[in-house]
């Protein structure tokens, strides 16, 4: 459609040649100002995942990671926190060796003398830019980062690939079979759907503790892979397949299951892929159900384990940004590649 | 081998009987065409001898062997579809191979078997494309190509023709019957179209409301046609029908009494007939004769096709549609009275009723009565 559009021709086009309407000014604005909204937080997260502890609760908030400067000053023993401070009309930089009421006493760092009290209206930190690489190092050296991962990226993976394939078996038979009470067991599927999580939650736990699944990451994979969420997605797909090609796999002598492996799972690619990036993005970010399965440390998912940095008095804000920033990557990774098929996985089957 | 023998074939979907007690024997070698409008069976017939669909009652032996438990595989058929049901996602080496590969063969003898159906319906150049990438011709030949390489005992056609425009329709026609002089296998050729029904079949079997109203080579369909469907359905345009009355027996037929003082003479067996019995009288449009006596007939239209001129109209005083068809250029007016008689041994006499034929005099009957 817009082959031969350069950049700026297609983003400059207007609703009619030549003029600019309302409808251009609004869409101008609608877009711009949904853009930031969504991009805003993850910049935000971003941008103060490289904080320092102390400058991600500073108020006002700033943008870029700043930290405030120290200095080791000869005669005392702690480094001491650089000041911009104006002093007798003149503006130098100082190292402040406490801070009493309104007053605070410094001391210049290259000449480090009796200190001299100074207001504290005259005076504002010394920052600059740095990068708080630790906020990444730490957890992935202190804290069990790389555990939490392999756990996540092991729950996220193999429950998406039963999902699929457990899912389209069973879509399979629904939309390519006849037999009784088939409509009434997808009805039965999809009603489930109006059941939410919290409900089943406490059924289901006991019911993975009868299976001895607790603690275990199959207790965190097994009871989401089917799902009628992506048994109704592939049905409705797997419908616009038309029977006459299954009819002429059965007349080219395949099998059932060869039918389904290599003629129906083939075709419904472009539904498969919406599915499973669904079924990573709700394993990854899956939070509650893990924590209720899970209680040894070394079994915790990513989303469980950066719950620890949230204790009952205290919450490492700079770590848990760093780390959900992290846990970000291979979601954006996984939507990267398959993101085409979401728009194509509504489109026919292009047979005929 | 390919000898097919269907007895007292019955479907029945829920309580609607789409097939009654089919019986039909199919030489092999035979090419035979089910035609018959649309919702007659045809189509679920195929299907039942394919194996895509189980049967109610009855019996199907292919080669001999009783094949109704057995899978569409089993029954050494291969079918090619209406919508031709190339896998979309293979190339056509692919589609060609994916049959053999389930059945096991040697990698070697897939190539072999590829490369000589490729050969013999020119789809050499394709091989490695995708179905999309073809034309409807070409995938047409990619689906015959696919029940080729499994060299089966019988191969089955689902209208195969109906998605190709005219021109193509024609070759493709001609192709496939070529296929079967070289090929010599049983085919079974399922089409609404009697045109192809008439070119390429050596024996039609025209169904009607899931039975069979009668088996025949095209031309004794045309020439004696058992009742009133075959009669109607097969042959452009339509036959005519008059009402007549039987009025004298003779030695070679009888004479009918349609009206307009021209008796009609009809060639069929005068034990057949009695005299004052109602019937039908069917003529082709292209047997009539335009002359200066015969039936009074008012043209309304006429259609010049250059080699050939279709003249619509009724008789004088009547409602019913008559054709008459002329060779050559014809140009009458509307309104013209023209006087039509139908040529000898070309009227067709039905019983009303039954809508039955009435039997032809010995002289016309050919062997068509063995098949029913």
């Amino acid at each position: 459609m817009s082959q031969g559009l350069s950049p700026i021709a297609f983003l400059t086009r207007t609703r009619r040649p030549g003029r600019i309407g309302v409808t251009d000014i609004l869409s101008w604005a609608w877009l711009v100002l949904g853009t930031l909204a969504v991009l805003i937080p993850v910049v935000w997260a971003g941008l103060s995942s490289f904080k320092p502890a102390a400058e991600i609760t500073r108020f006002p908030p700033t943008l870029l990671p700043r930290a405030a400067v120290q200095q080791t000053v000869p005669g005392f023993d702690a480094p001491l926190s650089l000041w911009t401070v104006d002093v007798d009309g003149q503006r130098r930089e100082m190292a402040m060796v406490r801070r009493i009421g309104l007053k605070a006493q410094m001391v210049d760092p290259s000449n480090p003398g009796p200190p001299v009290s100074v207001d504290v209206k005259n005076m504002s930190p010394v920052q600059r830019l740095t990068i708080a690489t630790e906020n990444y190092t730490d957890p992935l050296t202190r804290f069990d980062f790389l555990t939490f991962l392999k756990n996540s990226v092991f729950v996220t993976f193999v429950a998406t690939l039963l999902t699929l394939v457990v899912n389209a078996l069973a879509a399979f038979a629904l939309s390519k079979y006849r037999f009784r009470g088939e409509k009434a067991i997808f009805v039965l599927i999809i009603s489930t759907l109006m059941i939410p999580l919290t409900v089943v939650m406490v059924p289901a736990y006991l019911v993975v503790v009868g299976v001895g699944l607790v603690d275990s990451l199959w207790g965190i994979i097994i009871p989401t892979v089917a799902s009628p969420t992506g048994v109704f997605l592939l049905r409705q797909y797997m419908l616009t397949i038309p029977d006459e090609l299954i009819e002429a796999a059965r007349v080219d002598a395949a099998s059932e299951f060869r039918i389904f492996w290599r003629i129906i799972l083939p075709l419904t690619a472009p539904a498969l892929a919406v599915l499973a990036i669904f079924s990573v993005l709700w394993r990854w970010n899956d939070f509650l159900w893990p924590l209720i399965v899970l209680s040894s440390r070394e079994n915790f998912t990513l989303q469980v384990g950066l719950n620890a940095f949230q204790g009952e008095f205290s919450v490492q804000w700079n770590y848990i940004l760093a780390m959900t920033f992290l846990s970000l990557a291979p979601v954006t990774v996984v939507f990267l590649f398959l993101q085409k098929y979401i728009t194509t996985g509504i489109a026919g089957t292009g047979m005929k | 081998m390919g000898n097919l023998k269907l007895t007292n074939v019955t479907k029945a979907f829920g309580a609607l009987t789409v097939l009654h007690g089919i019986d039909l024997t199919i030489d092999n070698g035979k090419f035979v065409v089910f035609v018959g409008p649309s919702g007659c069976g045809k189509s679920t017939l195929l299907r039942i001898i394919a194996g895509l669909e189980d049967i109610s009652a009855g019996g199907i032996e292919i080669g001999g062997r009783d094949v109704v438990q057995l899978s569409p595989a089993e029954r050494k058929i291969a079918m090619v579809f209406q919508s031709y049901a190339l896998y979309p996602h293979m190339s056509v080496r692919k589609n060609l191979a994916f049959g053999l590969e389930n059945l096991k063969f040697k990698r070697s003898e897939i190539e072999t078997r590829i490369g000589e159906a490729a050969r013999m319906l020119a789809i050499e150049p394709y091989l490695d494309r995708k179905p999309r990438q073809l034309s409807g011709g070409q995938r047409q030949r990619v689906a015959i190509g696919r029940a080729i390489v499994r060299n089966p005992d019988i191969f089955l056609f689902d209208e195969p023709l109906s998605n190709l425009d005219a021109a193509l329709r024609v070759q493709t026609r001609a192709e496939i019957t070529r296929l079967h002089r070289q090929l010599r296998t049983t085919m079974i050729y399922v089409t609404h179209d009697q045109v192809e029904a008439m070119t390429m079949a050596d024996e039609i079997v025209v169904l009607n409301a899931g039975r069979i109203e009668q088996v025949g080579t095209p031309l004794e369909l045309f020439d004696n046609p058992r009742n009133l469907f075959v009669a109607g359905f097969l042959g452009s345009p339509r036959m005519n029908m008059l009402k007549g009355q039987v009025t004298a027996m003779g030695e070679a037929g009888v004479t009918i009494d349609a009206g307009y003082g021209a008796p009609l003479a009809a060639s069929i067996d005068p034990t057949a007939a009695k005299v004052g019995q109602a019937v039908l009288v069917g003529i082709r449009p292209a047997h009539f004769s335009v002359g200066d006596e015969g039936l009074p007939f008012v043209v309304q239209y006429h259609e010049s096709l250059g080699t050939e001129t279709y003249v619509y109209g009724t008789l004088e005083g009547r409602d019913e549609p008559i054709i008459v068809h002329q060779t050559g250029h014809f140009a009458p007016r509307a309104g013209d009275l023209l006087r039509i008689m139908p040529l000898s041994g070309r009227v067709h006499v039905f019983d009303p009723d039954s809508g039955l034929a009435l039997l032809q005099s010995v002289r016309q009957r050919s062997d068509v009565h063995e098949h029913a």
